[in-house]
């Protein structure tokens, strides 16, 4: 069996506890407007010029975004830090795209990674069918959970699908007592109205007391400038980045119903 | 820090830099005008010790607490004719080039063209060692296959131990008596020689006795002078303070510090030897002092960080003695490698951090000066506290301190044979160079380019640069068969050239031994009274010798390039590789895109390359490691360049890792500039795979921008880098913490950067000071940008 993924990333600080790497899974079932990954959503290998520099003349190579890799090859790279995970109490972050996506490839890594004391981390849309969700929850040791939108009907203008079954597998998850941190990238413009912001809090009030943190991930220009390196369609441009005092007034939204909130993972 | 520290810190960067001729002059008239014939060498040399500290003007800043400059002014700095001689165009040199200057007037030109020059000139030491070199040496010497640490300063690189802080001058005399006393003229034939050795150090403490009186004069005078009330009250009690020490050991906080920069002064005005000199361990010196002082009222914390202030400016007056000619690029800079250590294990093996470490941390971050440079050794059992205090300083990103490893130097030292009480009182200093302080002899001997010796190789013996044959005819590398035979080929010019370089150690090694015998350095480090021999020639309880590998990324991506593309790819053949080379890559883009963009590299983690960083340790410590010294001690290995990389760059061409003529070579155990792709934990693999318990100091640098340490969470986890790092028995990381476009604007705008100290290789140097090549340098080094 063989997974696509896109990247894997050492010393990632900003995806859990402690020193981690990141392996980036491609392909993603959302279509978010803002999405900062354009790399990570389609469910195939890609090509695209890539440009080196040496001396000021430039160098157009074709390279491949995606390579198919077996569970032992992802284990090995991911093993490669282990001194690093049990030093800091890091370990690995499946992230995408939507690790979920390559359930039975993701289930292989998780399995491993259990039998080999890595503590897990998925960072996940939350899109993803119950049955799956069900078999393999106990798995994961940390889920980043990302709500982007509480309106159904605007959830499914901005991503190109539907809240409920995030909403729902969320509150399922919160009740197995599963060990979750919410995040929310935050896009001026598309989620960061007070109406949203209320109805995140109510929903978040009354999952099972144990969910209490929740990071705020605020939209980065940076999107744009990747997607035009790498020759892939942009989602859409124009968007501003949320400015520290909005972001410190959605801060003090959270810290009201007792969560606490980091910015930027 | 407070008005005084202020003016002190203010003066200190403000001074200029000059040339004395005071030195000089005195050490000229010695040799001139007072009879040493019939004297044996070392009592030559203590009197001539005794005739400069009587001699040279005594100089007392305003304000300051602690007293002694080894020149007539703050960074007046002297020259040392009898080890090398500067010519009239090397004071012009000095004098008018960019960086790293030092004023010669009119006054200082005259006396070296009239009396200077004259007297010395193909007298010095310098002259003596080269004299004695043979061609093979020469030729390699020439061909910057490695250079020659002895042939412009005096072997040093030491650090003083706890002596001082309980015995004083008379009671280190009363031992020296002693030990005449004991000699055996009739079973002993070095008796003769000890005894002289042992007459000559006790004539250095007296010497440096008188020197403290001298002060003491000085201050009684201008406190009779002063009108300020609370001024004249201080001048006075310092005056106190140098009747007492060095004479009598310290009782005070303050008797202890000015005890030590008498010290100072007197080895660095003996002789100009390697890296300075050093208190290493003072939180560990200095607490008993400042314990009493809380104690019994007459001290309390602001007053013990004023004067370590005070002390702390010192050393910023004292820039390195300027060198000579071409070896001025090889290490050029107004360091003089003093590193302060900070934490680490105490001698029955507990935790060493106290109080006094984290407020010495806190003087650091204050003065944020270049000298002294400042370390913490950070041992499994010391708390994490004390390293993320540590961090929190190096994000303010002066380079400063840097980071060791107790456990792996206590390690090092015992396997050199040290006692582990010996080893755990020790630590590292100049850059990164392990050492029993206060007990042990560690003299680097100079650089050794690996990559040079590969260019050799690559031309079947032949420098390229000068079209000489140097090295040994290994065989035409087109018909090499396997990726074995090149690597046998480049062990066997190594062996070689490291063959050509011990022989030349050891004979200058005799030369310094007989002809610049240190008696006052000989006092200060056991057990060389006892031995009744000089700390020159082996009197040190542990004499050591080191070669310093430069160069192990650079040489890595080279072997690897050639075993990658000729041997296992075979998309490039050997004859169209040394084509590209000899082109310098003229004409050949596409390959060279290639061997740089298309070739794995050291430092990310990956055991096919990595295999040849080992390759190149493990022969270099098996040319190297416990061979015997002149002195009787033994040869080690350690892996640092200073600055060194950019001249051993300089004199190599194109080589196969797509690195242009002249370029720089890595430094350190780092991986190539840029090359380390896969982040800080991958490079941490890479350096952790040689054996650093082997070694006698290596050297990991850092780039990370400062958002690395923006929050607590994070600096945890660079504490967590640093610990696996360690547990992996790395020895030594420094992190640079600044972004390039900081750096960029500094090359463009210097005169708003006057205070921007980075970190080079193993110390921190003002940006504005480095030359442009190297300031490139720090720009490209890769910055983990994080995710």
């Amino acid at each position: 069996m063989k997974g696509l993924i896109f990247d894997i990333k050492k010393f990632a600080l900003h995806d859990g506890p402690g020193i981690r790497t990141t392996v980036f899974l491609k392909g993603c079932p959302l279509n978010c407007l803002w999405c900062h990954n354009p790399e990570s959503r389609c469910f195939d290998t890609e090509s695209y010029i890539r440009v080196d520099k040496l001396d000021g003349k430039s160098f157009n190579k074709q390279k491949t975004i995606g390579n198919w890799m077996t569970v032992e090859e992802v284990i090995i790279e991911i093993e490669k830090d282990k001194m690093f995970y049990e030093e800091s109490n890091g370990g690995v972050t499946f992230s995408g795209g939507e690790p979920f996506a390559q359930y039975e490839f993701l289930t292989g890594l998780l399995i491993v990674c259990r039998k080999k004391n890595i503590h897990t981390t998925v960072d996940t849309t939350g899109y993803i069918k119950r049955e799956q969700l069900n078999k393999i929850h106990k798995l994961v040791d940390l889920f980043l959970y990302d709500l982007k939108h509480m309106d159904d009907k605007l959830h499914k203008k901005y991503t190109g699908v539907s809240n409920k079954l995030i909403i729902e597998n969320l509150k399922w998850l919160s009740n197995r007592k599963s060990n979750i941190k919410i995040r929310f990238p935050v896009v001026p413009g598309y989620n960061d109205s007070e109406k949203n912001i209320d109805l995140m809090r109510f929903l978040l009030e009354n999952l099972y007391p144990d969910v209490r943190h929740i990071d705020l991930l605020p939209y980065h220009k940076m999107a744009g400038s990747k997607a035009k390196r790498l020759g892939l369609k942009q989602q859409v441009g124009g968007i501003e980045e949320p400015d520290a005092r909005k972001l410190g007034y959605i801060r003090k939204k959270f810290e009201e119903i007792g969560f606490t909130v980091g910015i930027g993972g | 820090m407070n008005k005084r520290v202020r003016i002190l810190r203010e003066q200190s960067l403000n001074a200029i830099n000059r040339l004395s001729h005071e030195r000089a002059v005195l050490v000229t008239d010695y040799y001139q005008n007072q009879n040493t014939r019939g004297l044996s060498k070392p009592v030559e040399r203590a009197n001539l010790f005794e005739h400069i500290l009587k001699n040279k003007y005594i100089c007392i800043n305003d304000l300051e607490l602690i007293v002694g400059e080894r020149g007539p002014a703050p960074k007046a700095t002297p020259t040392y004719p009898e080890i090398t001689l500067h010519s009239l165009k090397d004071l012009d040199i000095l004098d008018s080039r960019p960086k790293v200057s030092f004023k010669v007037d009119e006054k200082t030109r005259k006396i070296y063209k009239e009396q200077i020059i004259p007297f010395w000139k193909g007298n010095t030491n310098r002259d003596r060692i080269m004299q004695n070199m043979d061609n093979e040496w020469l030729d390699a010497y020439e061909a910057g296959v490695f250079t020659e640490f002895q042939e412009q300063r005096a072997p040093g690189h030491t650090v003083l131990g706890e002596k001082i802080y309980s015995q004083g001058m008379v009671d280190i005399q009363k031992e020296i008596s002693e030990q005449i006393e004991k000699l055996d003229f009739y079973k002993d034939n070095n008796a003769y020689n000890r005894r002289e050795e042992l007459k000559a150090m006790y004539i250095t403490a007296t010497a440096l006795i008188m020197f403290a009186e001298r002060h003491a004069k000085k201050l009684t005078e201008l406190a009779v002078e002063e009108q300020d009330s609370k001024r004249k009250e201080e001048l006075e009690k310092m005056a106190a303070i140098c009747r007492k020490v060095p004479a009598n050991a310290p009782e005070t906080f303050h008797e202890a510090l000015q005890y030590y920069w008498f010290v100072h002064l007197g080895v660095i005005t003996e002789l100009n030897p390697w890296d300075s000199f050093n208190p290493g361990r003072l939180d560990q010196h200095l607490y008993p002092f400042y314990k009493k002082g809380l104690k019994d009222g007459t001290f309390d914390t602001e007053k013990a960080t004023e004067l370590l202030q005070c002390f702390w400016v010192k050393f910023n007056n004292h820039p390195s003695p300027p060198k000579i000619g071409v070896t001025a690029q090889e290490s050029n800079t107004y360091t003089d490698f003093t590193l302060i250590n900070l934490g680490g294990l105490k001698e029955d093996g507990s935790d060493a951090v106290n109080e006094l470490s984290y407020l010495i941390l806190d003087v650091i971050e204050e003065m944020r000066i270049l000298q002294p440079s400042s370390m913490v050794q950070l041992s499994k059992k010391n708390p994490d506290k004390f390293i993320h205090r540590a961090l929190k300083i190096i994000k303010t990103g002066f380079g400063q301190p840097s980071v060791f490893n107790t456990d792996a130097i206590i390690k090092e030292l015992v396997r050199q044979g040290k006692s582990v009480e010996d080893a755990r009182n020790g630590g590292a200093s100049g850059c990164v160079e392990s050492g029993a302080f206060g007990t042990e002899a560690y003299i680097l001997t100079g650089y050794f380019n690996f990559n040079k010796v590969l260019e050799i190789t690559l031309n079947n013996g032949t420098d390229p640069a000068t079209v000489k044959q140097i090295g040994i005819q290994t065989g035409d590398p087109t018909k090499f068969r396997s990726f074995n035979e090149l690597l046998d080929a480049w062990k066997e010019q190594l062996n070689r050239f490291i063959d050509i370089k011990i022989k030349g150690n050891n004979i200058i090694e005799k030369i310094n031994a007989d002809f610049m015998p240190v008696p006052f350095l000989s006092v200060l480090i056991d057990d060389c009274i006892k031995n009744g021999k000089d700390y020159n020639a082996g009197g040190a309880r542990y004499n050591t010798s080191y070669i310093q590998g430069v160069g192990l990324g650079s040489i890595t991506d080279n072997l690897t390039s050639v075993r990658y593309h000729v041997f296992d790819k075979k998309d490039i053949t050997m004859a169209e590789l040394l084509k590209a080379l000899k082109a310098n890559y003229r004409g050949y883009d596409e390959l060279r895109h290639k061997l740089v963009y298309e070739t794995p590299k050291f430092g990310n983690d990956d055991e096919y390359t990595d295999l040849q960083a080992v390759t190149v340790f493990d022969c270099f410590y098996d040319a190297v490691n416990g061979r015997p010294t002149a002195r009787g001690g033994e040869f080690r290995i350690n892996l640092l360049p200073t600055t060194s990389h950019i001249y051993f760059g300089s004199v190599i061409g194109a080589m196969p890792d797509g690195r242009k003529a002249g370029k720089p070579v890595s430094e350190g155990i780092s991986p190539v500039q840029g090359a380390d792709t896969e982040g800080p934990t991958a490079v941490i693999k890479s350096v952790a795979r040689i054996d650093h318990i082997k070694t006698g100091g290596t050297l990991l640098n850092q780039k990370f921008s400062p958002d690395f340490f923006n929050t607590e969470a994070n600096i945890v986890k660079l504490g967590n880098l640093i610990r696996a790092y360690f547990r992996m028995d790395g020895h030594h990381i420094q992190f640079n913490v600044v972004d390039a476009e900081t750096l960029k604007d500094a090359q463009k705008n210097p005169e708003n950067y006057r205070d921007l100290i980075v970190r080079v290789a193993g110390y921190s140097d003002y940006f504005n000071d480095l030359g442009e090549d190297l300031q490139n340098e720090i720009i490209s080094r890769t910055e983990h940008g994080g995710m």
